[in-house]
């Protein structure tokens, strides 16, 4: 058996306990500034205007700690937590790119941070320049007529982008009768759940087993005066391009439907194909997969919604307007879906992609993309190498564009050790697990590296060796990868709770009071 | 690497978009510059905005100045949470017991015992409630108070779209309370959830709640609460007077304003089953590993959110606002019970005193409203003669920004804005603002 310390690496360990558990009586960590005597004298007791019933009476139970204590535990959770900073991340789907230090820096301005949304335009100039700027150059990217930065991620976009669809055939007296949203089920899981939120009914197209995309024919019979639209993703996050596109897009638009591509991983396409030149009426990027903002943990994210000249007119207000002196916000759009969020979505992230599409410049895209698309093939042809590894459509796509997505299947059956068990075991090695695929999994034991540009081929290579180590333990040694984590911050949990209600506890408080009925 | 991959050129990797879709033209966009010229550049783009700090802000009305203590903006920075997305608990559990903190000390201010996964902002989440209630109930409308945030009822309209409707009840036109005798006129056997605002949109508190959560109840409708959460320092949490479902924003705990960009929806329900099966975003549950001593982490019912289940699911989730879900982590354990309590105190005796100071000025109502405040209020300038738009341009002359317009939003309050006084706002800032309020109205 393989030493399990080998790896060379382990990660933090501090087994911290829940903030609650540090919680010690009268501790503070923050000093309120409290209101001046003056003030206080002239206005008594306001409290005493709070009416009886509807006073506090128990007060919240929040921990009580000093300022250390709360620096030093949550310094400790971010040291037990995985970023792009820290090392290899290849999670797929997401282009876990580098986010340049200066845009962080640049949003932490107060000319930032203390703007409120709704200060007179006058006051505001600045921000409102920044987004009408960054509007235009997303449609000299992808080829629309204009842009809304309001949704605050993927699935917010395309909710927005089913609610556009709906409000066209409203306003064409259809909606009555198409109520159908065709997608193929290797597009984004939001590409079926937003439409069917917003109302709709979904059909879902499989991929032909060997082009890896569905048949033009499949789509012809999916069609018809019930279809409202089409909404997918392409490139897939297979990294094959769906290059019967063009084709959908015509037959949709004949039957009188709209089509919406998701362009959320749109690394491989800047500068080579723009969706709006193809005929899609709608699109979205995510900001923080192609344009490098950070991904925080989850978000806040932006997804910029695309549209066409036909469809313009139905974006979220407001939009950002430019007389040649000054910008001002636009609410006088009378076919508007109205708002999709608060305000005008997350403006830092904006203010981070515009400033990162200084840096690159039209040709810094363009190479971008390339250096992505050649990291992918470079890693692919490694991983190809590793026993138990397979590419499904590998003889129709033998090369990728942004991602691929490989098969754990033949290991499986050799060897009884699957993704799951493979993902524990890489964080042994200190590289963030890998993506394996939104459901359902239509390639079995899937798993989905997503190399970016700024990925360095060092990594590439450190990264096609630990996938080969397992791959070797897995066959010499399969215990150490199904009992892995061994070098994590924690072992491997129990997931009971996740389906038990009386187990699972998503709050502290009820963790204790399901506790204490336990010792009953 | 070309040679590794096996090909000549770069182009062969691209083989697979057609060439007749291919752009043919180079893109119009600017050259690229150093980072020395880019900072040079937007620093001074963003030297056009005038920001809170330098003018004195009264405004709230969704989005509300509070003072963010450097922990905050120091645990937010950290690049690791920064950088960090969608690992498992092994590479990632730290964000995921930062979450499960979230998720417990939102149930604390609220008393919930279920609390899921942050979301974008107060709308979202109350369109997500009314879904809820819906899936719940299996009923289509949605009865809520006139005085509700029109922004909010737009967003929820647009989540409820082709699946329930949302009715407006009355409210009391001097108080603003909600009208029990129009609630009871209107709720039927049709109806989902009675949700209300608390602090309501226009700054008063909604005292009614017992009684709106029994008519609710009585027919069989949830009752589902929008909060502001640091009023709930001293006001009574929507737990203990019968919520079903409660959200809320949170950009209060430790956000920025962010030109709007701070927003940080929750979302809580009682720990029931059939609440929990209608969650649209992830939720996370403590548990625990193989080793003695430590705390996991593990998603409830994962194949219940869209994720799995697709355009099966309950409502669209995905990338949500969790830095910001950590930042009000930092926040709330910074300030416990007692300085939380303290912190809406302050803020009720600063809006207080500004009430006070305005209403001397004479010709200003204010509030309009008859009813106990928190951090917002109404003024209306009706008796003076001048309309709100006037009234806040001769302000900014003096840098003031006055209270947001809402004579559109309710044209039946006359010439009327909401104004938001917090922490921030020192005794001097307030004396300013009622000098020139002064002069603006006369």
């Amino acid at each position: 058996m393989r030493d399990t310390e080998s790896t060379g690496y382990h990660a933090v360990s501090w087994k911290e306990p829940i903030v609650h558990q540090l919680s010690r009586k009268r501790r503070r960590g923050h000093q309120v500034p409290l209101a001046e005597n003056e003030l206080r004298a002239a206005i008594g007791d306001v409290t005493s205007s709070i009416p009886e019933k509807m006073r506090r009476k128990h007060p919240p139970e929040l921990p009580e700690l000093s300022e250390p204590d709360v620096v030093r535990h949550y310094i400790r959770l971010s040291q037990e937590t995985y970023g792009v900073d820290s090392g290899i991340h290849m999670h797929g789907t997401c282009t876990m790119k580098y986010s340049p230090k200066l845009n962080e820096y640049i949003t932490r301005s107060p000319k930032v941070a203390d703007l409120h949304p709704l200060q007179a335009v006058e006051t505001v100039q600045g921000a409102l320049q920044i987004m009408y700027e960054f509007q235009k150059w997303l449609c000299e990217l992808s080829g629309m007529a204009e842009f809304s930065l309001q949704p605050r991620g993927g699935a917010h976009a395309v909710f927005g982008n089913a609610r556009i669809i709906r409000a066209y055939h409203k306003l064409n007296g259809e909606i009555e009768q198409r109520k159908e949203i065709v997608t193929t089920v290797l597009s984004h899981p939001c590409n079926g759940g937003s439409p069917a939120t917003a109302g709709f009914e979904v059909v879902t197209l499989y991929p032909n087993e060997e082009t890896g995309y569905p048949d033009i024919e499949a789509l012809k019979a999916a069609v018809s005066s019930r279809t409202a639209g089409l909404m997918m993703t392409d490139p897939y996050d297979t990294g094959i391009f769906d290059s019967n596109l063009e084709e959908y897009i015509k037959i949709v638009h004949e039957a009188g439907g709209l089509v919406a591509i998701d362009q959320a991983n749109a690394n491989s396409l800047l500068g080579r194909l723009r969706i709006g030149d193809v005929g899609s009426d709608l699109c979205h990027f995510n900001l923080h997969k192609s344009f490098s903002t950070p991904h925080g943990s989850t978000g806040p994210g932006t997804a910029a919604i695309g549209a066409s000249e036909k469809l313009s007119k139905f974006l979220p207000i407001p939009t950002v307007k430019f007389d040649g002196n000054s910008y001002s916000l636009d609410y006088n759009r009378p076919h508007s879906i109205g708002k999709l969020g608060e305000f005008y979505g997350v403006f830092p992230n904006v203010l981070r992609a515009y400033a990162w599409m200084m840096a690159m410049g039209a040709e810094g895209l363009e190479e971008a993309s390339e250096v992505a698309v050649i990291n992918n093939n470079y890693l692919l042809r490694k991983l190809l190498k590793v026993r138990g590894v397979s590419l499904p459509w590998y003889e129709s796509h033998p090369f990728r564009l942004q991602e691929a997505r490989f098969s754990l299947q033949k290991l499986h059956e050799e060897t009884g050790i699957g993704v799951a068990d493979v993902n524990r075991r890489i964080v042994d090695y200190g590289i963030q697990d890998m993506e394996t695929s939104h459901e359902p999994w239509i390639i079995p034991e899937p798993f989905t590296p997503e190399p970016p540009e700024t990925t360095p081929k060092e990594d590439l290579d450190r990264f096609a060796e630990v996938i080969d180590a397992i791959s070797h333990e897995a066959y010499a040694s399969p215990e150490v990868v199904r009992t892995a984590p061994h070098n994590a911050a924690i072992s491997k949990i129990d997931r009971a709770p996740s389906r038990d209600p009386q187990k699972w506890a998503m709050t502290w408080r009820a963790y204790l009071r399901k506790a204490r009925s336990d010792k009953c | 690497m070309l040679k590794e991959i096996g090909v000549q050129s770069v182009e062969e990797l691209f083989v697979d978009i057609p060439q007749r879709i291919r752009l043919k033209k180079k893109l119009q966009l600017p050259s690229a510059k150093s980072e020395y010229h880019i900072r040079k550049e937007v620093e001074a783009i963003l030297s056009r905005n005038k920001a809170c700090g330098e003018l004195i802000s009264f405004l709230g009305a969704g989005c509300w100045p509070h003072y963010v203590p450097a922990v905050c903006d120091e645990i937010n920075s950290r690049s690791e949470f920064l950088t960090a997305y969608a690992g498992d608990v092994y590479s990632d559990l730290g964000r995921y017991q930062a979450f499960f903190e979230f998720q417990s000390m939102i149930g604390d201010l609220v008393a919930m015992d279920v609390v899921s996964f942050p979301w974008y902002g107060w709308g979202n989440v109350s369109g997500d409630s009314a879904r809820m209630a819906v899936m719940i109930t299996d009923r289509h409308e949605i009865l809520t108070p006139h005085t509700v945030s029109p922004d909010r009822l737009s967003i929820m309209r647009g989540h409820c779209e082709g699946l329930a409707d949302i009715k407006l009840i009355k409210n009391d036109p001097v108080t603003g309370q909600v009208s029990l005798e129009d609630l009871k006129s209107k709720i039927s056997s049709k109806t989902a959830a009675v949700h209300i605002e608390n602090p309501t949109y226009l700054g008063f508190i909604e005292s009614q709640c017992k009684e709106i959560s029994e008519i609710a109840h009585d027919h069989g409708a949830l009752f589902t609460v929008g909060v502001e959460p640091l009023s709930l320092g001293v006001f009574a949490a929507p737990g203990e007077y019968g919520a079903d479902i409660v959200c809320g924003e949170g950009q209060p705990l430790g956000m920025h304003m962010n030109f709007g960009g701070g927003l940080l929806g929750f979302l809580a329900c009682k720990d029931d089953e059939r609440f929990v099966s209608a969650m649209p975003h992830r939720l996370i549950t403590i548990t625990t590993t193989e080793r003695k001593g430590e705390w996991g982490f593990t998603y409830v019912l994962p194949e219940r959110t869209m994720f799995a289940a697709r355009d099966k699911a309950k409502s669209f989730t995905g990338t949500a606002t969790a830095l910001w879900a950590i930042t009000a982590a930092v926040y709330l354990s910074l300030l416990g019970p007692n300085g939380l309590r303290e912190l809406a105190e302050v803020i009720m005796q600063k809006s207080h005193y500004a009430i006070k100071q305005m209403s001397e000025i004479g010709g200003i109502k204010i509030p309009v409203f008859n009813s106990c405040h928190f951090e917002e209020f109404t003024a209306n300038f009706d008796a003076t003669g001048k309309t709100v738009s006037q009234v806040n341009r001769v302000l900014l002359n003096s840098g003031v920004i006055g209270g947001k317009d809402v004579t559109e939003e309710f044209p039946e309050l006359g010439n009327t804005a909401l104004y938001c006084v917090t922490e921030m706002h020192a005794k001097a800032d307030i004396d300013k603002l009622a000098a020139a309020l002064e002069e603006a109205i006369r």
